[in-house]
């Protein structure tokens, strides 16, 4: 089943005073995010990622195109009863605390009383936020704001979590206990949908990644696939190797790269490394480490921002092995 | 929906009752309602008429500049500082959101009334040492001054959706300005003897919104006794105009993107 189903949209807004002038924001956007899944919107800053979450929560309107989430439209309101949403930066009332925050958006959610408060105490405790629940929050810190604005995007159990850079603000205490919260909401089944530009979050938690670069959909694909593709070299790592043992290496390697008492090689042919670790280990090496040298995400990323829009290795061969698997 | 709105409601009027500037303004309004005292007591004869006039004027003076200054920032606040983001991906629709914002400052409003009219009414028994059954027809002054209040809300709301809220407050106060003297306009218009202007003030005086026909102060100051026809049709006209304007304001906000 699908969560969310996106069929070329498109977003421009208005911009000039007096000579006022489309920009596109997003342009022809097709995504399919499979229920149950991690899916990460990856992109710099105006890439577009938040127009694309705004458009499927129906707080700006698209431009052209359609959009599915959990099978409605984007203006049946009551599909909001089964998400939740982190807006970027959040901001929330000054003059509530944290608890009758909660409080409220579980009385939107039209939750009965009793629902509501066992819920409220149960998101301010996972959250760590049990010890200032009766704090207005205009005195919390930007952290404590970040995990307020988690807690009330889960206050309905959604099936489905929107998360507009969800680590932002947060201490690295608080980024690892975010990426648990996300990895048990999949757990539970959840499906969650999060931008980032933080690339190391999106390589600990997606199943899936977008890109987006200037409103345009540079790929798509499992981050397994993207990740395992690339395989580039074998990287050994030796410990005190005579130099005639680096010379006669230099036939297998494109470089050594010497730090302390350490080598770092890197054998470009997998077939050669079996003969190469034969040579180290005849001449007396100790070999530290063998690796192979494997694309990051931040090498996929780069790539796609560089080379601008195009189908990837990666989505062509996540493409085929859906195809298998259908047949 | 009720509850949805209610719920909004009720934090708005939360928001409200939690603003110091509120406080400030009641507590200057009690204690112009207490210089009233002053005022009657060295106005030999018309002593009451005095209190009463001040005393209404106050409670009218004071929920106008809460009902503009709070109202033009109900909507604009929730857009500028994205607390509208959390409360719009709710199921909650935009025109119970509009609707309840509205309500909510009306409570606000309906409560500090009644906190003010009680302050009129321990100045009248300090002046009178007594009260009768003929000074309860202050109440309908008030009443009107509610309806008043409802109106300018929605005024304040209907711009505060579509503009900043220094615009908002120069608008709505206009308009209130304005609709003070719609009588005066119209029959302006019908002395010039040009049809033109004729046309344009009776428009306007049916457009724009009436809030003379809801000044009895100085009436009930003076001891009349208002029509029962002009409680019934003030009543109507209040409530067929706040529709009208929450209307305006839910189709503006239906539309409006927050970006």
């Amino acid at each position: 089943m699908l969560a969310i189903e996106t069929v070329d949209l498109t977003k421009d807004y208005t911009v000039g005073f007096f000579r006022k002038r489309p920009r596109r924001a997003l342009e022809g956007l097709n995504l399919r995010v499979d229920a149950g899944e991690i899916f990460g919107l990856l992109g710099p800053n105006g890439a577009g990622k938040s127009t694309t979450l705004k458009l499927l929560l129906r707080l700006i309107f698209p431009t052209s195109g359609t959009a599915r989430v959990l099978g409605r439209e984007l203006d049946d309101v009551s599909m909001h009863a089964r998400v939740g949403y982190l807006p970027e930066n959040p901001y929330f009332y000054d003059h509530l605390t944290a608890r009758e925050f909660l409080n409220y958006v579980g009385e939107l959610f039209g939750l009965p009383s009793a629902e509501r408060r066992r819920r409220v105490d149960q998101l301010l405790d996972r959250l760590g936020l049990a010890d200032s629940s009766n704090v207005a929050l205009r005195k919390f810190s930007k952290g404590m704001i970040q995990r307020v604005g988690i807690a009330q995007a889960l206050m309905n159990d959604p099936e489905l979590i929107f998360l507009d850079e969800p680590m932002s603000g947060l201490d690295p205490l608080g980024r690892r206990e975010a990426r648990d919260l996300i990895l048990e909401l999949k757990a539970a089944g959840k499906t969650v949908f999060f931008s980032t530009h933080i690339l190391s979050d999106a390589e600990v938690l997606c199943d899936r990644v977008a890109i987006l670069n200037r409103g345009r959909l540079q790929g798509c694909g499992e981050l397994r696939e993207i990740l395992s593709l690339g395989v580039s070299a074998t990287e050994v790592v030796l410990e005190n190797p005579a130099p005639e043992l680096l010379n006669e290496l230099q036939s297998y390697s494109r470089s050594a790269i010497r730090t302390g008492n350490r080598v770092r090689i890197e054998i470009a042919e997998e077939a050669e490394v079996p003969s190469a670790l034969g040579m180290i280990l005849r001449r007396g090496a100790r070999v530290v480490s063998v690796n192979p040298v494997k694309m990051s995400l931040e090498d996929y990323f780069m790539a796609q921002i560089d080379n601008g829009p195009g189908k990837l290795p990666a989505e062509d061969k996540v493409e085929a092995l859906r195809e298998e698997e259908r047949k | 929906m009720t509850g949805r709105v209610a719920s909004i409601a009720l934090n708005t009027f939360k928001e409200s009752v939690r603003e110091r500037v509120l406080y400030n303004l009641v507590v200057f309004a009690l204690l112009l309602i207490g210089a009233a005292i002053l005022f009657s007591s060295i106005s030999v004869g018309i002593e009451q008429i005095i209190l009463v006039n001040l005393g209404l004027s106050s409670i009218s003076g004071f929920g106008l500049l809460m009902a503009i200054f709070i109202g033009i920032g109900l909507v604009w606040k929730e857009i500028e500082r994205r607390t509208i983001f959390s409360i719009l991906s709710k199921p909650v629709r935009r025109g119970e959101f509009v609707l309840g914002k509205y309500l909510g400052l009306l409570l606000t409003l309906v409560i500090n009334t009644g906190i003010m009219t009680l302050g009129f009414y321990a100045a009248l028994l300090y002046q009178k040492r007594t009260l009768e059954v003929a000074d309860l027809v202050a109440l309908e002054a008030v009443y009107f001054i509610l309806l008043q209040l409802a109106m300018v809300v929605g005024l304040a709301l209907l711009f505060s959706c579509i503009s900043t809220p220094v615009l908002s407050a120069v608008f709505t106060f206009s308009l209130y300005v304005v609709g003070n003297f719609l009588e005066d306009i119209r029959w302006f218009g019908q002395e010039t003897g040009s049809s033109l202007v004729e046309s344009l003030t009776t428009g306007i005086y049916y457009l724009l919104p009436n809030f003379g026909n809801f000044n009895v102060i100085s009436q009930i100051a003076h001891g009349e006794r208002i029509p029962g026809y002009l409680l019934i049709s003030n009543s109507l006209y209040a409530l067929l105009y706040v529709s009208i304007l929450l209307s305006a304001a839910i189709l503006i906000f239906e539309e409006r993107e927050f970006k």
